[in-house]
């Protein structure tokens, strides 16, 4: 089959490699229709994750059709399925308390002891996103070996398209959850950092879940007119003092719940930025955290921060004070996909969420590499990118 | 070989004492600067004197930081499972399902009241132990031990006990075994020393997956690689 597979940083390549086939009982095999490329997928790109390897198949965002299962699988083959980017075993303690993505056994044993020792206890398995997290051969491909399938994947109803769907994979439920993190009542203003994908829903979930006014802030021209569209009141940091306009904007209070949805990529030009992009530079492994710097400082006391933005590391100059001082609750991790799906999958049929609006790109698995090279280095105007394995070169 | 080593297990953290400095916090941080002051020496003998006093604490012996068991080498690793105690303990009497979720583990054969293991062991050695059960308390706790015609002396045990509020059970398992002489003696050694534990807690992990999922997490693609 053919796979976008990793070769080095800013090189990745559509190679030819083995299909994929049943290997455990509950395993189900995918034909790929549609699959995305991921604001985290350039964290991979840019080389800042470890235990990526040559030949690694990237790509967490993907849904299909079934070919083939396992004889634990609950698929048939035929049925449409988006799959979420966890992978979730339904059985341990973490998953029978809907904690999905913290479960215990779907990251193969050898590579817990990766990052057992990072964060005092090993991450779950995702698809292809390094081998801290199983090292899963990704959905970027033709066709995805699916473990658990009895658990994850979700069936499309008749009648949807691949794209109202697909985000159910990951950005969407992500957006949701930052939302749901965020504990909002009504009255409250919620700032959201990052006009990226998850940004963007966490804007159109916050609207749903009731926030008097949302507040999105970043610097691309396109960006912001989408969450503008999506009904948020926006803020352009390259013209705007953000933590005056936050303090403006409320009524000198400040907004009641924060959203970083930028995680370590966040750009910015203040002194503290800088200094963490050199410290990534020579290879100290800082995080750069500027967007939740500016988040807790902006956040009212006794406020609500959400962060569903993906973090690795260690972070400097961390605002301890404030977030003690003002009584701040912190909320993050990866998403806990199965939870929401359901649901989610509701208000896309009743029209109550728009899926579609961010896609500014299709294109053939083929052209993956340069959908990568633009999704970077052109983020004003390539949004958001969706791969079609099917589509005509 | 007399069944010593767990009582040792126990011994050894009522005489747990060890030489790390006191952690200056709170009301002792100004002690703590002080002894930085003191220097090497003199801090490391005041701390030694600190640690004499102490009382055990409720860590398992095997968590201490200086080891107590002589020429035996000691792991043990606990994992909660979510799964009824008394089918565990099945699963694990029948010591021919061993096999499948110990990595090293090739086949373990039942005869008699004697089990054979065969062990795949470093560049290509295989190690012969053959055990004999010596304690069986079902739904709590087997324990074996090495026979004289074994590759080495070994001897280990497994307890069962319910986890709290429903939360499935917690399996302890401690194995203890002194490396025989020659090549493979310093070949298991150093294996051992370079990474204690992590073969038991690799195997409890994957006994987890097999009981709790019924299959063992792999990233394979294919089955042939
Ligand atoms: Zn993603
Ligand atoms: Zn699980």
């Amino acid at each position: 089959m053919r796979a976008l597979t990793f070769h080095g940083s800013h090189d990745v390549r559509v190679d030819t490699v083995p299909d994929p086939e049943i290997v455990n009982p509950r395993d189900a095999i995918i034909e790929v229709t549609s699959t995305a490329i991921c604001g985290s997928d350039l964290h991979l790109y840019d080389g800042v994750i470890p235990a990526v390897q040559k030949g690694d198949i990237l790509g967490h965002e993907f849904m299909g059709r079934v070919v083939d299962v396992g004889s634990g699988s609950t698929l048939k083959k035929g049925q449409r399925v988006v799959v979420p980017f966890t992978i979730s075993c339904g059985q341990c303690f973490h998953c029978k308390i809907q904690q999905f993505s913290a479960c215990d056994n779907s990251n193969p044993a050898e590579k817990q002891e990766l990052t057992e020792p990072l964060f005092g206890h090993p991450v779950s398995g995702l698809f292809g996103y390094s081998h801290l997290t199983g090292g899963y051969p990704g959905g970027q491909a033709e066709y995805v070996r699916v473990p658990f399938s009895d658990v994850g994947p979700i069936v499309v109803p008749e009648g949807m398209e691949d794209d109202e769907v697909l985000f159910l994979s990951d950005i969407l439920p992500t957006g949701w959850m930052a939302a749901e993190n965020a504990e909002i009542t009504a009255g409250d203003t919620v700032a959201v950092w990052g006009c990226g994908p998850v940004g963007l829903f966490a804007v159109q979930s916050a609207r749903i879940m009731g926030a008097h006014q949302v507040i999105a802030i970043d610097h691309h021209p396109r960006r912001l007119e989408l969450a503008r569209q999506m009904g948020a009141k926006v803020i352009d940091y390259s013209q705007t003092h953000v933590l005056e306009a936050l303090m403006e904007m409320t009524g000198g209070i400040g907004p009641d719940a924060v959203i970083d949805a930028v995680g370590m990529e966040s750009h910015g030009f203040a002194p503290d930025n800088i200094l963490d992009s050199v410290k990534q530079k020579v290879g100290m492994g800082a995080d750069a955290p500027h967007a939740l710097r500016m988040a807790i400082m902006a956040c009212r006391k006794g406020g609500r921060i959400s962060m569903p933005g993906v973090y690795g590391g260690f972070a400097d100059k961390f605002p301890l004070g404030a977030l003690m001082e003002k009584g701040l609750q912190l909320r993050t991790g990866q998403t806990h996909v199965q939870r929401y799906t359901h649901d989610l999958m509701r208000r896309i049929q009743e029209g109550e969420i728009d899926t579609t609006f961010m896609i500014s790109h299709r294109l053939p698995l083929e052209e993956a590499p340069r959908g990568y090279h633009n999704f970077k280095e052109n983020q004003n105007d390539w949004t958001k990118v969706v791969l079609k394995p099917g589509m005509a070169v | 070989m007399t069944y010593r080593t767990f009582e040792d297990d126990r011994a050894m953290h009522r005489a747990r004492r060890d030489r790390r400095a006191p952690y200056p916090g709170g009301a002792a941080l100004a002690a703590g600067i002080g002894l930085m002051l003191l220097g090497g020496l003199a801090a490391q003998r005041y701390a030694g004197r600190q640690q004499e006093r102490r009382p055990a604490d409720s860590a398992p012996g095997r968590t201490a930081r200086q080891s107590r068991h002589g020429r035996y080498a000691v792991t043990g690793r606990s994992v909660t499972i979510n799964k009824p105690r008394q089918e565990i303990y099945a699963f694990w009497r029948d010591f021919s399902n061993l096999a499948r979720f110990m990595e090293n583990v090739e086949s373990v054969h039942e005869a008699g009241d004697l089990s054979r293991w065969t062990i795949a062991a470093p560049m290509g050695h295989a190690v012969e132990v053959v055990t004999r059960i010596v304690q069986d308390r079902p739904g709590e706790e087997i324990a074996w031990r090495s026979t004289e015609e074994s590759d080495i002396d070994t001897e280990g045990k497994v307890m069962f006990r319910d986890a709290p509020e429903g939360r499935g059970t917690v399996v302890e398992a401690v194995i203890a075994y002194r490396p025989p002489m020659g090549e493979l003696g310093r070949i298991l050694a150093k294996m051992f020393q370079a990474e204690p534990g992590l073969q038991a807690r690799r195997d409890l992990k994957r006994l987890k997956m097999l009981l709790e999922t019924g299959e063992i997490a792999t990233n394979r693609n294919r089955n042939d690689g």
